[in-house]
C-alpha cells in the first residue's frame, strides 16, 4: 500500500467496526465505485473484522485490531490484523461442499474471496490483506493486452 | 416512552406463519440473538410448523446470519415441518448462491409464492 494509507488501532466492539466500515465505504462511495462493489466491500470488511475478534482475538472486544486502508480510484486495499496466534486459512473447510454446507458457520473466508479481487493471508495467520479493483481482472488484463 | 423496534413481524396465514424480518442490515450478534429469541418459540410452541421468512426489508446481512437461517431450519425439521425463503434482495440472493445455500432452503420471488407452495 502507498503513501495515503490510513491507519486505524480500534477495540472490537460492533460499533467500532459499523463506524469504520462507514468510513471506508463513504470514500470509495466519494471515488464512484457502484453499489455492487460497496455491497462486496461491506461484506468482506465485516467477515474479515469479526474474524478479526471473533477467532484472532478470542471474542475479547477490548483487544485491538489494527486497520491500514487505502482507497483510490483504482482499487481499494484493506488489511485487517488481530492480536492472536493466527490459523491456516487452507486448513478451513470449504462450507459449500458435502454436509459442511449445513454448517452454521465457517462461510466468511469464501465470501471475502468471492467478493474481493485479491486475499492474502500474512504466514502466520493473524492479518489479512484484500483488494478490490474497480475493473475486473478480465478488463484489466485487457487493457494490458 | 422508548420507541420500541421489534426485529420481526409475525402473521398467521391460513396455510403458513410469516415471519417478516423488520431489519435493513442484520449484522450484530446480539441483533441475530434476539431474532433467534423471537422465532424459536414460535417453533417450539407449535405442533407443525410451516414457516415462511420474508426478507422484503433487508438489504445487507453477514454470514452469521445465514448460521442462524440453518440453526431455524434444523429446529423446524426436527419438528417435521417446513420452511420457506422469500422476497431476497438480489445481491443477498448472490450471498445464498455463493454459499450454495440457494440449493438448501426453498427460495420464491415473493411471498404469495411461497403461501401456495404449502397450499
Amino acid at each position: 500500500m502507498n503513501a495515503n494509507v490510513k491507519h486505524i488501532d480500534c477495540t472490537g466492539e460492533p460499533a467500532v467496526l459499523s463506524e469504520i466500515c462507514q468510513k471506508i465505504l463513504l470514500e470509495a462511495k466519494s471515488c464512484e465505485f457502484d453499489d455492487d462493489i460497496l455491497f462486496g466491500l461491506h461484506l468482506a470488511i465485516e467477515e474479515a473484522f469479526v474474524n478479526a475478534v471473533k477467532h484472532g482475538n478470542h471474542g475479547d472486544e477490548t483487544q485491538k485490531v489494527y486497520i491500514e486502508y487505502n482507497v483510490s480510484p483504482e482499487k481499494v486495499e484493506i488489511q485487517i490484523s488481530d492480536q492472536g496466534k493466527g490459523f491456516s486459512p487452507e486448513k478451513v473447510p470449504d462450507p459449500r461442499c458435502g454436509d459442511n454446507v449445513y454448517k452454521t458457520g465457517g462461510r466468511g473466508i469464501l465470501l471475502m474471496r468471492a467478493y474481493m479481487d485479491h486475499v492474502e493471508y500474512n504466514k502466520t495467520g493473524n492479518s489479512v490483506f484484500m483488494v478490490k479493483y474497480r475493473e475486473n481482472t478480465s478488463d484489466r488484463m485487457k487493457k494490458r493486452q | 416512552m422508548d420507541k420500541i423496534s421489534p426485529k420481526i413481524v409475525v402473521e398467521y396465514k391460513v396455510f403458513a406463519t410469516v415471519v417478516t424480518l423488520t431489519q435493513e442490515k442484520i449484522l450484530e450478534d446480539m441483533e441475530i440473538t434476539a431474532i433467534e429469541h423471537s422465532i424459536m418459540p414460535l417453533i417450539n410452541d407449535a405442533d407443525t410448523v410451516k414457516m415462511i421468512i420474508n426478507f422484503s426489508n433487508v438489504k445487507f446481512l453477514s454470514s452469521a446470519v445465514l448460521g442462524l437461517l440453518i440453526r431455524i431450519s434444523k429446529k423446524i425439521y426436527e419438528k417435521q415441518g417446513q420452511l420457506r425463503l422469500c422476497c431476497i434482495d438480489p445481491k443477498i440472493l448472490n450471498v445464498f448462491k455463493i454459499t450454495r445455500l440457494d440449493r438448501v432452503f426453498e427460495i420464491y420471488d415473493t411471498q404469495d409464492q411461497a403461501i401456495a407452495s404449502f397450499s
